[in-house]
């Protein structure tokens, strides 16, 4: 249910990059998404609220193509994705940055970036993406030949964010960025994120921490047991009872 | 012979038997450390690929050691040899992957894992019936080319042998570190949702993955019948199950563990059959197995269970 400033501010919104339209996803015979819809517009940050179990992940693994809708359509940049396989939606711009950033803990940090390319074939290209990389995260050029299993939490989310912007993505999915982080590192993971943002890559984010993931965002959903029981501007959430009970509660409190 | 040719001479039997158990141990490996699958078909791929390489000799006109080369003429049809019989078992690897386990893929439990040793029998009886049971003759136009070191031989199916062996693994080696497949499969090995992420077409991978491996099994099938001027239809259980065994020794899923646990395979069983018995040498075998897994169960180069960040 959209609420009340929300037809307006759908209107105002930019044209759409990623459209869920009435999707249900199913993981055997449970029912996860029910018919959902989202909207993610070209050079927006929006972000997905939602408690545990909710079906956050599986959003994110519906738009990357790690499950497969049973009804309804993934629409990306116009064109309907709901059967390509997860390697073309990266070659088409969609990156992701998993939960608990899911780096190869083997490899090196540079091999790691490298990996994020690795559907691209322009030599010279892939050079430019690495040094916008290490201008964002300084950090990561004094560790590229440690192994990134051995790196501490933030600095893997630095890695798992360069390693996403490594294919040079049109749409950056990002599951909890926060998750494990001091609060610290928290902040800067955020303005890192509206630093991509402002270069032209839209995000959609799945995050815990409502509080920061508002801040930050232009449009929010809300997403409970597997259906979106609110939209709209991400002020005009902040502003909501509702959300504030169930998500901002904690931050207000303290 | 004094004690120290004989240590030698077992060392030079030891080495070669290694060398060719590494070459089958890392298509276990290697399968194993992508998709957490023992393939036992991979015992019999190496049956066929001897055979396959005998045939081919054949057809040039081989047969027995009816016709010894020389020189140029002797590395260009071994070099043949060695190519087509590896592309062929490799292409058959391949094809047990694609139709007779991606379907399988993801299923829990033990299916997959039997599925392979169904496989391993229809190759094992499919070379049964078709030729027969009795040991077959190699064609090898190598000669009897030996240097002596005191009273020890070298000789050059040895040389041979460590050769080939070395070629392959060095190339193996590079083409896992430095291409970009080589990467894709390591990223798939370490995790692999994380590798279908960021675009690596998986199956591909698993496929290939099963190519290479086979092709290895299909050159270590080759290096058997010339070294032994021997194959028959059982040789895929002694060899591969003692190169399986030297997979876990090293390290299952590690691929500089596969070539070192197959070499000390292969030296364990010349050594302990000079000096204790030949008779033991399964028995010393799966005693030092048994002993390095209680006491180390991840294998001599293994981790402990991947750390997944």
């Amino acid at each position: 249910m959209p609420i009340s400033d929300a037809p307006q501010t759908q209107s105002q919104r930019r044209p759409p990059l990623l459209e869920f339209n009435d999707v249900n996803t199913y993981y055997g015979e449970l029912h996860v998404l029910k018919g959902v819809n989202y909207r993610v517009g070209d050079g927006e940050i929006v972000c997905l609220l939602g408690g545990n179990a909710s079906g956050k992940s599986t959003t994110m693994k519906t738009i990357l193509g790690i499950v497969q809708p049973k009804s309804g359509a993934v629409t990306y940049a116009g064109q309907p994705i709901n059967r390509l396989p997860t390697a073309e939606r990266v070659k088409r711009g969609i990156a992701p940055v998993p939960e608990a950033r899911r780096l190869f803990p083997r490899m090196t940090v540079l091999e790691n970036l490298e990996m994020g390319a690795f559907t691209r074939t322009d030599t010279d290209e892939i050079e430019s993406d690495k040094e916008r990389v290490f201008a964002l995260f300084p950090r990561i050029k004094e560790r590229l030949t440690q192994l990134a299993g051995t790196l501490s939490g933030g600095e893997q989310q630095m890695v798992a964010m360069g390693r996403a912007l490594m294919a040079r993505p049109k749409l950056l999915c990002m599951d909890e960025p926060s998750m494990g982080l001091s609060p610290a590192f928290v902040e800067q993971v955020f303005d890192i994120i509206q630093a991509i943002n402002k270069q032209g890559t839209s995000i959609f984010m799945v995050e815990q921490n409502a509080n920061m993931a508002l801040s930050i965002a232009d449009y929010g959903y809300v997403l409970q047991t597997g259906e979106v029981v609110l939209h709209g501007s991400a002020r005009s959430l902040r502003d909501n009872e509702m959300v504030q009970q169930a998500y901002l509660g904690e931050m207000k409190a303290q | 012979m004094e004690s120290w040719e004989i240590l030698l001479q077992q060392v030079i039997n030891g080495l070669s038997l290694g060398a060719m158990y590494a070459l089958l141990a890392l298509g276990f490996t290697m399968v194993y450390g992508i998709i957490e699958l023992i393939n036992f078909a991979h015992f019999n791929i190496f049956m066929v690929g001897s055979f396959i390489a005998m045939w081919l000799m054949q057809l040039m006109g081989f047969t027995g050691q009816s016709h010894i080369l020389y020189g140029l003429p002797l590395v260009g049809v071994l070099v043949l040899v060695l190519c087509v019989t590896m592309l062929s078992t490799g292409v058959l690897g391949a094809l047990i992957e694609r139709y007779g386990l991606r379907a399988l893929r993801g299923v829990s439990g033990t299916a997959p894992m039997i599925t392979t040793i169904g496989l391993s029998y229809i190759l094992f009886n499919v070379i049964l019936l078709t030729t027969g049971a009795d040991t077959k003759n190699y064609s090898n136009p190598m000669p009897n080319i030996r240097w002596e070191i005191g009273d020890a031989v070298l000789r050059l199916r040895e040389v041979m042998l460590w050769g080939v062996s070395i070629v392959l693994m060095v190339t193996l080696h590079y083409f896992v570190r430095r291409t970009k497949m080589g990467k894709a499969m390591q990223a798939t090995a370490q995790d692999q949702e994380a590798a279908r992420m960021v675009g690596v077409d998986v199956d591909r991978v698993v496929v290939i993955t099963f190519f290479i491996g086979s092709a290895l099994a299909g050159a270590a099938g080759v290096i058997f019948g010339l070294y032994y001027n021997y194959t028959s239809f059982i040789i895929g259980y002694t060899a591969g199950l003692r190169a399986f065994t030297a997979a876990v020794l090293g390290g299952i899923g590690n691929i500089p563990g596969a070539m070192l646990g197959g070499v000390l395979i292969g030296l364990i069983e010349s050594l302990g059959g000079q000096y204790i018995a030949v008779r033991w040498t399964d028995v010393i075998i799966f005693s030092i197995l048994v002993l390095v897994l209680v006491f180390r169960p991840t294998g001599l180069l293994g981790r402990a269970a991947p750390t997944k960040s």
